[in-house]
Parts: C-alpha cells; structure tokens; sequence
C-alpha cells in the first residue's frame, strides 16, 4: 500500500529549457545508477530480508526513491517542455524527439532502455545489503558528474545537489543496516549460512 | 504585501522542510530503533506537519486525499489544482 503526496520532496523551478542537459540528467530517472532502478532495487529486496530493521530501511528508502525519481523526471520535464524544433534539431535531442517527443521515458544518458538488469535481489542478506551501498555510491559519482555539468544553471543546481546529499545519507542507513545483520550473524564467519534461505536462525 | 501565489509557495515550502525532517528521523529511526529523542522529535514534527497539510488543504485543495474531509470548496481540487512537475504558477 502506497499514499502520494502532491507536492515534491525538494522544489523544482526551471525557467530556460535545455535539451542537452535534459539528455544528461535523464539518466537518472533510467540509467544504470538511477533513481527507478533504485527504488525497484529495495523494494524488491525487502520481502525476504529477515530482519524487520532492515526491511524498514529498504521499505522507506525505496519510498524515498520514488520521491526522487518524480523529482528527476521533473527536471527533466521542465528542461523540455518548451523545446522549439531548431533546439531539437541543433541540441542532439532528435533521436529523443523521435521516439518519445517530450514524453518521460526511462532510458540512460547514452539512450539504453531501462532495464531490471541493472539491479540486483539476491536473497542473500550481505550481498544485498552491500549491492544497495555500492548503488548509493555509484548514484553520488553520477550526481557529481551531472553538478559538473550544471554548474552554470542554478535552477537545475540546486535540486541536483539535494539528490546528492541524499545519496550519502542512505549509504550511512544501509552501513548501518549492515551491521545489524552482521551483529545477528556468527561473528567467526558470516557466510557460516544464508539469514534468507537456510532454515539454522541464530 | 504578499501575492497569493506567494502564500501557497510559503505554506508549501514549510510543508516541505517538515517533511524532510520526518523522512530522515523514519530513516534514522529504523536503525536506532530505540533512541526516544528521536521518536519524540520525529512526533512532534509529525503533529506540525499534520496541521500545516489541514490548513493548506482548507486554503487550496488537498496534497493528500486523507485530507480531503477538509476541504469545504464545491470542486475535486485534487484534480483541477496543479502538479507538482509543473512548477511555480
């Protein structure tokens, strides 16, 4: 069960339109590192997780991403929406146009479809919990490289340096989320079972 | 003197700074699941939050539907009110 809200998490008010950046920041909506892959990555983890804890941190991350992912789709969204054709033609924003004209679709920056390939549910406790601190990294560097290349547009700035610091705070909930898995675990070896599958419960 | 426009973004402003505080204390709280001050801090802001959404919903249509019973206007504003993706009107 989901509620919405009708309001976004963090303000987006974008004045000039820009295809090119549209291009860029739309791999965070569906990209390898993005926030849809994101969202799906956690939510889909967290039904086999044995530790209630850890599911309320992917239940409300995962949330959290779906606020994120409306936010990028946003940018990219109001980076669109007032296109003339020449802009199209001239900005490499065509092949888009194409397909989707000002449409959302999910697809990276170098125009791959998204795809649940690019997460992981491994039912296994470790190994999901370190995938999901991996992903938070690899979404920071992405936003980074994306603040590199608005640095001269303070509307599209901002809310990109919140999606940022966001990033990081997740991947302290998941460490954090880690551990406690690991404090339920045999401390000499913590692969000794599976917390998801092998029926032996500390 | 303020524009109304102006007032909604201010009430919308001061929802969202609430809201962030009540998404980090959830997620903090799911891994210090015993630390009272912050159960404490996360209810009172819940409790803030709560009211600013009864009012907002009063002024301008709901931003949720379990705020709907306070809403007094002759139009589904939900729908007619606008979203989020498009920006300061």
């Amino acid at each position: 069960m989901w509620n919405y809200e009708k309001r976004l998490q963090f303000p987006v008010n974008i004045k000039e339109p820009n295809a090119k950046l549209a291009q860029s920041i739309m791999s965070q909506y569906g990209g390898p590192d993005g926030e849809l892959g994101a969202s799906m990555r956690y939510i889909s983890q967290r039904y086999t997780m044995p530790y209630r804890e850890v599911s309320a941190v992917l239940t409300d991350i995962g949330t959290e991403e779906l606020a994120h992912l409306e936010m990028v789709s946003t940018i990219v969204h109001q980076l669109t929406r007032d296109l003339s054709m020449e802009e199209i033609e001239n900005s490499g924003f065509a092949n888009y146009y194409t397909d989707h004209t000002v449409g959302i679709w999910p697809m990276a920056a170098g125009g791959i479809p998204f795809s649940s390939t690019e997460f992981q549910s491994k039912g296994d406790a470790i190994t999901d919990l370190h995938e999901d601190m991996a992903a938070e990294q690899k979404a920071r560097s992405t936003y980074d490289n994306i603040l590199r290349l608005v640095r001269d547009y303070p509307d599209v700035y901002e809310p990109i340096k919140f999606l940022r610091a966001r990033e990081i705070v997740h991947y302290q909930r998941f460490g954090e989320a880690l551990r406690i898995v690991q404090d339920k675990l045999d401390s000499k070896n913590f692969y000794a079972f599976n917390p998801e599958f092998d029926r032996c419960k500390s | 003197m303020m524009a109304p426009g102006n007032d909604r973004m201010r009430m919308l402003h001061d929802i969202g700074v609430m809201g962030f505080v009540i998404v980090e204390m959830n997620e903090y709280l799911d891994t210090h699941p015993t630390d009272k001050n912050a159960m404490d801090y996360l209810a009172h802001y819940v409790r803030m939050k709560n009211q600013a959404m009864k009012e907002y919903a009063m002024k301008y249509g709901p931003l949720r539907i379990s705020d709907a019973d306070n809403c007094s206007q002759n139009e589904w504003k939900w729908a007619t009110q606008p979203w989020p993706w498009e920006g300061e009107c």
